[in-house]
């Protein structure tokens, strides 16, 4: 997997990464039995300035992802490099110091911004707890330009959040993110709680941020149109275990795995009779439960290809067309 | 401004009050209610029974700090030649208008001196308590785990302790003085704000904007004290108002069980009981005074509290607007 990005070197590197939470305890003194296996075995990694799309269902661990490599979670097993550094069990000062660099953008506009802040209080509050500026105060002219350049009216600076809509709260949530100067930047879902009128704009606002600042984005989302429009490379997350990863035009137009197919097939398009034509693939059967995955692959409960291997054996993720990796035994 | 749907889960903006009012016109119950946001006198006012206890409170508040200063009597000066003097109404002089004790005490300065006795010991002991509570509930629901296990364990062994155990202990050991009398109020009294405190906390924390103030790089005590702190005013200030009634009623009954302020010392309870130990018959109005403030005073602030709850949370806010424009509604029909 590491010559996957032989080109570059990686500005993140996840290698074997497994993630599980505990679940139950049974025993007198409360042993710890169970646990969801969250994120299983999974390796990828982002080059500067690219933008890796994350897809997947709801429950496949996507957000759990995001966190894990933002280092809000302690993995199980496995480790993340950023920038050459094994930043897998860094803690406390220097977990703080590394904020600087990799930053998230939220899901929900409304319930991630304080609401008794101001915007300006907002936006600085990053570069007053990193010692950038003295103050709020301080920071004004640099978080006049960073409204600035997310499309905020200026004069709104002194507003509470709850005066903007989402679109614009997604904008002071992206100022935030930025305010610190990162090169990674997680956006978690960043348009699925915006209308669909506004979600173009952020998108742009996100793509246009990348072309000025060299920003490089993890973009986990389930808009699979979205995803297509804003991301170099996607990899698709089933039951917390990588499925498929390729660049964006090898994954829309051969997709391997027989989920992304399924994926791709649910995606409307909008011309009724080529819609009508198509054949959707719906999934039958239910999503494995993570507490006790079966043995083999993890799609196998569902999968119109299953065979014999695949209820014994894990498909490893393998290359199959150039830089296009799938974990799959039938194609 | 945010305002909750009624029908779905969702916000709405309201651009500014004024806007709001105009697009409002004609349509008198939701005017009322956007105007209602404007400031909480105006809401205390409507509330009658809450306005009046706020009344009853200032007047009590201003009498027991300036009342001892004009009324220029030692409450513990007794002159048994003045003994058992009626108050004024019942014929009594103008110089002890509500009368005097057994022992010649003036009636009115010592309801004064009570007053300030258990308007000090509460505020002292909210004070005391609530700080102590909120920082530990603060500690133990922000670090959770271990720490969390352990205070609330600690908590839970002072809940199971006898207070009145305690107070015998130090009354014995120190006497019984306002100080004595906070401490140990104070001691018995602050586990309730701590569990309160990390019940919310728990909560809070969980809310997206505290991982925000994580993410960029706040410390702990920075997102402690300006990030889930604020979110807990609300429920504190209701909680802190209704101990501070609990607190006048304990000390009032540490006095009159002998464990709480001894002479010189004045207190409602220790003259409630004084006045229970002595010729009750006849002279009633030597202990219905002190037991009458008492209870106004608790009462005053019990109606305060249910008035605060209200007004300081939104939605209790929206749903008492929504009973009037029903009500008034059905009455235009």
């Amino acid at each position: 997997m590491s010559d996957q990005t032989a080109t570059a070197t990686p500005l993140l590197q996840v290698d074997r990464l497994s993630i599980r939470f505990p679940v139950g305890r049974s025993g007198f003194w409360g042993k710890q039995v169970n646990y969801v296996s969250a994120i299983d075995d999974v390796s990828f990694s982002i080059s500067p300035g690219e933008t890796l799309g994350l897809v997947g269902e709801s429950g496949s661990g996507k957000t759990t992802l995001g966190r894990a490599v933002l280092r809000r979670l302690t993995p199980a097993a496995g480790s993340i490099t950023f920038k050459g550094n094994d930043i897998t069990a860094t803690t406390g000062e220097e977990l703080r110091q590394l904020r600087r660099h990799m930053q998230l953008v939220f899901q929900d506009p409304y319930a991630s911004l304080n609401p008794r802040k101001t915007v300006l209080q907002l936006v600085a509050e990053p570069l007053v707890v990193h010692g950038l500026a003295k103050n709020t105060e301080d920071a004004r002219a640099t978080v006049t330009d960073l409204l600035d350049r997310c499309g905020l009216p200026v004069d709104t600076i002194d507003r509470y959040a709850h005066a903007f809509s989402g679109g614009q709260r997604q904008r002071i949530g992206i100022a935030r993110a930025l305010s610190l100067r990162p090169d990674f930047i997680v956006a978690d879902e960043p348009v699925s709680a915006l209308d669909v009128s506004v979600r173009a704009q952020v998108v742009n606002l996100l793509q246009d941020l990348q072309a000025e600042l060299g920003l490089t984005y993890l973009f986990i989302a389930h808009d699979l149109s979205v995803v297509r429009h804003i991301s170099h490379r996607i990899a698709i997350l089933y039951s917390g275990k990588l499925v498929e990863i390729a660049p964006t035009h090898s994954l829309y137009e051969s997709p391997l795995h027989p989920y992304t197919e399924a994926l791709l097939s649910s995606v409307p398009i909008p011309d009724p009779p080529v819609q009508r034509a198509r054949r959707r693939i719906v999934l039958q059967g239910e999503i494995p439960n993570p507490v006790n995955p079966p043995d083999g692959c993890r799609f196998q409960t569902r999968c119109p290809l299953v065979e014999a291997r695949c209820r014994v054996e894990t498909p490893p993720l393998e290359e199959k067309l150039p830089d296009h990796w799938a974990a799959c035994f039938v194609r | 401004m945010t305002v909750p749907d009624e029908y779905t889960s969702e916000l709405h903006d309201v651009e500014e009050a004024e806007h709001a009012e105009e697009a409002l016109h004609g349509r008198p119950f939701e005017l009322a209610a956007v105007r209602s946001r404007s400031g909480l006198l105006p809401d205390l006012v409507r509330d009658r029974l809450g306005f009046a206890s706020l009344i009853f409170l200032v007047l009590l508040i201003l009498s027991a700090i300036f009342g001892p200063m004009i009324l220029d009597i030692d409450p513990n000066a007794g002159n048994l030649s003045n003994a058992m003097q009626p108050p004024v109404w019942h014929g009594g002089s103008w110089d002890h208008i509500f009368g005097t004790d057994w022992q010649g005490y003036d009636v009115l300065s010592r309801l004064l001196a009570g007053a300030r006795t258990s308007l000090i010991i509460g505020v002292l002991v909210v004070l005391f308590a609530g700080t102590f509570g909120v920082l530990i509930g603060l500690w133990a629901g922000y670090k959770g785990g271990r720490t969390d296990r352990w205070l609330m364990g600690w908590v839970d062994v002072q809940v199971s302790f006898p207070g009145l155990l305690l107070a015998m202990l130090l009354i014995a050991l120190v006497g019984g003085s306002v100080a004595s009398i906070t401490f140990i109020l104070a001691v018995n009294g602050w586990m309730v704000y701590g569990r309160m405190t990390r019940g919310v906390v728990l909560s809070v924390k969980e809310r997206p904007f505290v991982e925000a103030a994580e993410i960029i790089g706040c410390k702990p005590k920075r997102v402690v004290f300006t990030h889930i702190l604020p979110n807990l005013v609300t429920p504190l200030a209701t909680l802190a108002v209704l101990e501070f009634a609990r607190i006048i009623l304990a000390e009032a009954a540490l006095s009159f069980l002998g464990l709480g302020i001894q002479y010189p010392g004045v207190s409602w309870g220790l003259d409630i009981s004084r006045a229970g130990d002595h010729e009750l018959f006849g002279n009633q109005w030597l202990i219905i005074y002190p037991g009458v403030l008492l209870s106004l005073t608790v009462l005053a602030v019990n109606l305060l509290s249910s008035w605060l709850r209200v007004a300081l949370d939104p939605q209790e806010r929206e749903k008492k607007f929504a009973a009037a424009a029903i009500g008034s509604g059905k009455g235009a029909a």
